[in-house]
C-alpha cells in the first residue's frame, strides 16, 4: 500500500505533493473550504475514480480507489475525496448519473414516510463529512426495498459540527420528495457502514505512514545531551514498536481493501482491520508525540494534521469495541471447534 | 520506512487442498487431546506423531524428492504447520531438525550429509538439537567460548552449551562453535558443526523448567572429537550460515499461536451468547490475530519470491509475543478462573501451563529488546 500500483496512483501522489503543503491544511484547519484544491482534484477525475470510464470515470477498480484514499490518509487531504468517491459508485450502482462536486453520503438516521402526495425521505443523519459543503446521496431502507435518492446542497438543514481535526461533520436533517427522477431503488445491500469503516481504516494507515516517517526524521536531526535522540536506545526502542504499529496498520489497511469488491464485502475482515488499526492510531499518536516533544503540540508544526486525524477517525463508522463485539459475537455463534477456521477465513 | 513493506500475500489452491487434507487428519489423530496438553504446542514431544507426520510427507515437504521431500512450496508448508500449531499437535520432536537444521543442511551442506540426515528427517526419524546458547552468551552469540579445535582428520570441541531444548532426547545437535579464537571480528571464526550426541565426551545435564518440566539442557564438551566431515558449510562462515536462517526462526506461526488454545477455552466459556465484555475480549483477540497471520503469511510469500524480509520477520516476532503473552492474562480477567496445574475446567489448567510460560515467548529466538534493536537499525536509527 505504500507505494503507487498504477500510473493514475502515480499522479494523485504527486498532486498531493504540489498541491496539498502546509498551507492548504492550515486553511482548512482554521475552517476554509480548499475549493481551488478540490477543483484540481475534481479536473484530475478523483470525484468519479470508481465509475467506469464509459461513464465519464476513472474506471479504477476497489482496490486502486484504497490506494487513493491511503494517499488521503498520508497527505491529510482535507476534502471529501473518498466520501464523492463512494457516493458516485453508489448513484452508478442504482443506476443514477455520476455528478461532478463534492458529495456525502447519508446512511444512517432517515427513514422514509408514505403521506398523500407521496413517499418523502426525512430524519437527520449524524456527523456528516462536509455536510455544509455538499450534495447529499442518501441510502435509506423502507420494510420491503433500499433506495438510493441524489440530493441537492440546498435540501439538507445543516446544523454544523467539527471533529477532533476539525473537519467538518455536520448534522443533516432532510425532509425531501421522493418521487422524482433523482430517486432509484437499490437492488443490493451496498453495505455502506463497511466501505466507509474499510475507507477510514486506510486512511488512518496514510496518516500513520507519514506520522512515522516524520518521527524518525525528527529523532535523528534533533540534538539533545549533544547527540540526536535517534541515539539514545529508549528512543530507538519506542520507535521500534512505532514502525511495527504503522507496518500493522498497513498490513490491516490491504487486508480491508482486499475485502471490499463492487459486489460484496467481507464484514469480519474489514471490521477486525478497523478495529485493530484503530486500537493502534492511539498508541502511533501517542509515541510520536513522545517523541517530537514540545514542537510536537504546536499549532504550527504539522504533526497535529495527522495526529488529530486519527484521534477523530478511529471513532468513525464504527470503533473498536463496537467491532470487536460484532466479530466475538460471530466467532461465539460459531463456537470453539470452528475459531481456527472461521480465523483463516478472514 | 520502505524497508518495512509487507507484501500482499496468497495461499495457492494446492495450500488449501492440502489444509483440508490436515484438517482431517489432524481431528483423528488428536482427538484425545486435553486444551491444556494443546497449550504445549511446540513444547510437546510425541515421536510417533512426528513419524506419522513424515509418513505422510508432511516433513521437508519443501526438499527435493532425491532428498525425501515432495518440492512442494513454502506456502504450502505454510499451512501445515499453522493448522498443526492451532491444533496443538506435539511437534516438538522433528521441530528444530525440520525448521532450522535441515534446511541448513540442503543450503551448506555436502551431498554426503544431505544424503545421511535429510531423508531422515524427513521420515521424522532423526530430531535434532540447536547449540548456541552458553552459560556466558544469551543474546550476545558472538561472544560464545565453545572451541572446536583443529586436529588431524578433524576437530576437537571443548565448552559448554545452555538451554538447549531435547539435547536429552536427541539424535544430533547442530553446534555453534569456534574455530578461530583469533578473529579479529568477534562474529568470525565461528562454525556449524552436526553433532552425534552418543559421541564420546558429551556430558547432557537436564535444568528443569520452574515447572518443574524437563526441556532444558546443559551440555558439556570435553575434548569431544569431530571428525571432517561434521562441519556444516565453510569453516569461519558459522554467523552468516546462522543468521541466514533467521527470517524463517522469526516470521513463522509459532510466534503468535502459544496461546491460541486459551483463546479456544475463552471462546468455549463463552458459549454462543457471550456479554459484550466476553464478546469484545474474544473480537480482539481474533483481530489481532488475524492481522498477525496476514504479516506471517506476507513475511512467508516473501521468503518463498527470495526477497529479504529480516526485519518484516522481527517485527512479526515482536508482535506476536506481546500477543501470546497478553492472551492468559486477558483471559483471567474476563473469564473469572482459578488457574491450576491439572486444573479439572479446560481453561484453568491451560492457563496454568500458558501463565508459566509466557516469560519465555519474548526471550526464545530472539529477545524484545534485540528484535527491537533490530528493527530501529533497519529504520536508520543505529
Amino acid at each position: 500500500m505504500s507505494k503507487p500500483e498504477n500510473a493514475v496512483l502515480d499522479a494523485t501522489e504527486r498532486l498531493f505533493l504540489e498541491r496539498c503543503g502546509d498551507e492548504v491544511l492550515a486553511s482548512a484547519n482554521a475552517g476554509s473550504w480548499s475549493g481551488e484544491f478540490w477543483d484540481e482534484l475534481a479536473a484530475f477525475g478523483l470525484p468519479m475514480a470508481l465509475v467506469s470510464e464509459d461513464q465519464g470515470g476513472l474506471g479504477l477498480s476497489m482496490g486502486d480507489a484504497y490506494g487513493i484514499a491511503q494517499l488521503c490518509g498520508q497527505f491529510a487531504v482535507p476534502l471529501p475525496v473518498v466520501e464523492t468517491m463512494l457516493a458516485n459508485w453508489l448513484l452508478t450502482l442504482a443506476g443514477l448519473p455520476a455528478r461532478d462536486g463534492p458529495q456525502c453520503l447519508l446512511f444512517e438516521g432517515l427513514s422514509v414516510i408514505n403521506p398523500t402526495g407521496g413517499r418523502r425521505l426525512v430524519g437527520t443523519c449524524p456527523t456528516v463529512p462536509w455536510g455544509r459543503n455538499c450534495a447529499p446521496v442518501a441510502w435509506v431502507q423502507d420494510a420491503e426495498l433500499s433506495y438510493v435518492v441524489a440530493l441537492d446542497k440546498s435540501q439538507g438543514e445543516v446544523a454544523e459540527g467539527i471533529n477532533i481535526a476539525n473537519e467538518p461533520r455536520d448534522a443533516l436533517t432532510i425532509d425531501a420528495d421522493m418521487t422524482g427522477q433523482n430517486v432509484a431503488v437499490c437492488a443490493v445491500d451496498p453495505a455502506l457502514t463497511e466501505r466507509c469503516a474499510a475507507l477510514r481504516c486506510v486512511q488512518m494507515a496514510g496518516a500513520m505512514a507519514t506520522i512515522g516517517e516524520m518521527s524518525i526524521a525528527f529523532a535523528m536531526e534533533r540534538e539533545q545531551f549533544g547527540r540526536p535522540l535517534a541515539k539514545f536506545q529508549a528512543i530507538q526502542q519506542s520507535l521500534a514498536v512505532l514502525a511495527e504499529q504503522v507496518a500493522l496498520a498497513s498490513v490491516a489497511a490491504q487486508m480491508a481493501s482486499g475485502a471490499v469488491s463492487a459486489s460484496s464485502v467481507q464484514t469480519l475482515a474489514i471490521a477486525s482491520a478497523k478495529a485493530r488499526v484503530g486500537e493502534a492510531a492511539g498508541d502511533v499518536a501517542a509515541t510520536a508525540h513522545q517523541v517530537h516533544g514540545a514542537i510536537g503540540f504546536s499549532e504550527e508544526y504539522r504533526l497535529h494534521y495527522f495526529t488529530r486525524r486519527l484521534w477523530s477517525w478511529r471513532d468513525e463508522f464504527g470503533n473498536e469495541t463496537s467491532w470487536f463485539e460484532q466479530i466475538g459475537r460471530a466467532i461465539a455463534k460459531a463456537g470453539p471447534d470452528r475459531l481456527w477456521s472461521e480465523l483463516t477465513e478472514i | 520506512m520502505n524497508n518495512f513493506e509487507f507484501t500482499r500475500p496468497s495461499s495457492p489452491q494446492t495450500a488449501e487442498d492440502l489444509r483440508v487434507e490436515v484438517r482431517a487428519f489432524l481431528s483423528e489423530a488428536l482427538k484425545d487431546r486435553t486444551l491444556a496438553q494443546q497449550a504445549q504446542t511446540w513444547n510437546g514431544y510425541d515421536a510417533a506423531f512426528s513419524r506419522s507426520l513424515g509418513a505422510r510427507g508432511w516433513l521437508g515437504m519443501t526438499w527435493p524428492k532425491k532428498y525425501g521431500g515432495q518440492e512442494r512450496s513454502a506456502l504450502d508448508r505454510y499451512v501445515l504447520i499453522e493448522e498443526l500449531l492451532a491444533a496443538g499437535a506435539p511437534v516438538s520432536a522433528h521441530w528444530f531438525a525440520e525448521r532450522q537444521t535441515g534446511p541448513s543442511i540442503l543450503r551448506f551442506g555436502t551431498q554426503e550429509q544431505r544424503e545421511a540426515f535429510l531423508p531422515r528427517i524427513a521420515r521424522g526419524e532423526c530430531y535434532f538439537c540447536i547449540g548456541m546458547s552458553e552459560p556466558d552468551s544469551g543474546s550476545d552469540l558472538a561472544s560464545v567460548r565453545t572451541y572446536a579445535k583443529r586436529t588431524d582428520g578433524g576437530y576437537v570441541v571443548n565448552g559448554t552449551k545452555l538451554w538447549t531444548t531435547n539435547a536429552h532426547r536427541s539424535d544430533y545437535m547442530c553446534l555453534y562453535a569456534k574455530t578461530d579464537t583469533k578473529s579479529e571480528d568477534r562474529r568470525g571464526g565461528a562454525s556449524q558443526f552436526l553433532v552425534d550426541m552418543k559421541t564420546p565426551g558429551i556430558k547432557i545435564s537436564p535444568i528443569p523448567f520452574l515447572t518443574g518440566e524437563h526441556h532444558f539442557n546443559e551440555v558439556a564438551f570435553v575434548d569431544v572429537f569431530l571428525p571432517d566431515n561434521a562441519l556444516l558449510g565453510t569453516e569461519g562462515q558459522g554467523w552468516s550460515q546462522v543468521t541466514s536462517e533467521l527470517s524463517f526462526e522469526r516470521s513463522g506461526p509459532d510466534r503468535f499461536l502459544s496461546s491460541f488454545a486459551a483463546l479456544i477455552g475463552m471462546v468455549q466459556r463463552a458459549g454462543p451468547s457471550p456479554t459484550p465484555a466476553q464478546a469484545a475480549a474474544i473480537g480482539r483477540l481474533v483481530a489481532h490475530l488475524a492481522v498477525l497471520r496476514q504479516m506471517s503469511r506476507s513475511v512467508a510469500a516473501m521468503l518463498e519470491a527470495d526477497l529479504d524480509p529480516s526485519l518484516q520477520a522481527a517485527m512479526v516476532k515482536d508482535l506476536g509475543a506481546v500477543l501470546e503473552q497478553e492472551i492468559p492474562d486477558i483471559a483471567r480477567r474476563v473469564f473469572p478462573s482459578r488457574p491450576g496445574i491439572g486444573a479439572s475446567d479446560d481453561l484453568d489448567a491451560t492457563l496454568a501451563y500458558l501463565i508459566q510460560h509466557a516469560p519465555s515467548f519474548s526471550l526464545r529466538g530472539g529477545t524484545r529488546e534485540i528484535l527491537r534493536g533490530i528493527i530501529a537499525r533497519g529504520a536508520g536509527l543505529r
